[in-house]
Formats: C-alpha cells, structure tokens, sequence
C-alpha cells in the first residue's frame, strides 16, 4: 500500500460565531477570531490517498487527475471566497480549521470513489505554518 | 465527527548525548559529534496532535488558546532554553530526540484541555523528527 499526499494552497477569509451565544461570549471563546468583519489565511491543503500502484503506470493515482478534482472541488468553493459567506456548508457551521478538513474530505471523497482505484485517507489543512487541523474520515 | 487539531511550537535547548553505561571511546564512537563534552543546541520543533470529537458549539477538537496554556506550561517553560541533560527527567536517561519525544509526550498525555493526545513529534532539525504516539502501535 502507497500512501500518496497532493498539496494545493488557499487563500480565503472566515470568522468564528456561534449565533446561540451572547457577544460576550463569542469574545471569550473565540478571541480575535470572532471579529465578524473577518480576517483571512493562506491556506495549505494536504490530500493524502491510499492504494498500490497500477501494473502499468505505476501509479496509485494521475496526480493530474487528483490536481484537478483538488480544484474543482475544493478550491473554485473556497479559494479566494469568505468562506462564511460564499461556501454553503458554513451557512450553519463554524469554519474552524476542524471543520475546513472534515468539509473539504466530504467535497472530495465522492469523486475520489467514484474513479475507483485509490481511498481517501486523510484530509490535512494548514491555517497557517503553525496550526493544522485533519480529519481521516472516522464517525 | 473525529477530527485532529495540530500545533507546533519551538524551542531552544543543548544537549550531550552521553550514555553511563558506555565507555569513553564507545561514547565517541556512538554518538560522534554528538559527544562533544561541552554539549551543542538545536531550535526543537515539537508538533502536538490532538485527536476527539469535534464539538458542536465551537466548531473546534480543543481551543488552541488552551492547548498552549498546558504546552507552554509543561514543555516549553521546563525545556526552552535549557540544558536538557540537567533536567531531573534526563538524569539517567541519554537526551536523543527519540527520548526527547517521549517525555513530552508522557508529559502531556494526562493534560489534554480537551480529546487525546495522538502523537507528539519533534523535530531536531530540517532534516531529522521523530514520533510518539504512546505505547499504542501507530
């Protein structure tokens, strides 16, 4: 078994909310993160997939193909966008780098199964050098 | 959902990597330029991994403002520009990064502000890290 990591770069803006609580405590909890003019990141996204490599090819999968899933999926919603606002999944959930991962593998593992070949294994977004957040499709 | 939350911090710290149980010339031979009795440093990256369920109020495995309260607490102010070989943890225990790693580890695991310590990782340099996910099997 080969694991196989793309790496694809983001930028994008967010804030934290939680509409159910007082301001006071968004501020609390949240930080400078809950200034809801936002902010924004140069994010990085780690694709890793998993399967042996082709008889022929020897590849597990075309990393073009993959490149080009990464974009349509992923960033054409996110990259350069308030994610916020723009990405419908963030309507109702709070865009921390947690939920960027579990979000983005949601975008991406339906056409990944689709080609066949090749399981996601592992979604990891970098909000910046120093903070990540992954999420490797568990309940 | 499980999710995991990664940090990595710095630190600056010196070290021997002189073994008790090894002769002078063992010592050398083992550890090379790494014996050097006056010791030498490295600027440490040490990444935590946090492992839960995400929670539905704040969208977050753990608040990292939290997490670097008990990092900065237990790791970075013990170790950050120290002597590791004088830290009580390293009295007789050889200060590789490999052993590094573990203390840090061992010293976390307990004081997760929220989910699991997955692993802690520590790099020595760009070019060498290592990893500790407990005594569990990766």
């Amino acid at each position: 078994m080969i694991f196989l990591t793309r790496r694809a770069t983001f930028s994008a803006s967010h804030f934290y909310w939680n509409e159910s609580w007082t301001a006071e405590k968004n501020d609390q909890v949240f930080g400078r993160c809950a200034n809801r003019n936002g902010h924004g990141h140069n994010y990085t996204l780690e694709v890793t997939v998993a399967g042996e490599p082709d008889p022929v090819t020897g590849f597990v999968v075309d990393l073009k193909w993959l490149k080009d899933v990464i974009e349509r999926e992923v960033l054409s919603a996110y990259d350069h966008r308030h994610l916020n606002l723009e990405a419908p999944e963030f309507a109702k959930l709070i865009p921390t780098t947690e939920n960027i991962a579990i979000s983005a593998w949601k975008r991406l593992e339906s056409a990944i199964v689709a080609a066949g070949g090749a399981r996601l294994t592992c979604v990891r977004i970098y909000e910046t050098p120093e903070i990540f957040a992954e999420y490797r499709g568990e309940a | 959902m499980k999710s995991y939350f990664g940090r990595r911090y710095m630190l600056s710290a010196s070290h021997r990597l002189h073994s008790d149980v090894l002769s002078a010339e063992e010592n050398r031979t083992a550890y090379g330029k790494c014996n050097n009795p006056h010791g030498h440093g490295h600027n440490y990256v040490v990444e935590v991994l946090v492992g839960g369920p995400v929670d539905r109020e704040t969208g977050m495995v753990v608040n990292l403002i939290d997490l670097d309260e008990v990092v900065c607490t237990r790791v970075l102010d013990r170790f950050d520009h120290t002597n590791l070989n004088l830290d009580l943890l390293f009295d007789h225990c050889v200060p590789t990064t490999e052993n590094l790693c573990r203390k840090v580890f061992e010293l976390l695991k307990d004081a997760m502000p929220a989910g699991e310590l997955e692993y802690v990782r520590v790099e020595e340099t760009e070019n060498n890290f290592f990893e500790y996910y407990g005594e569990r099997a990766k």
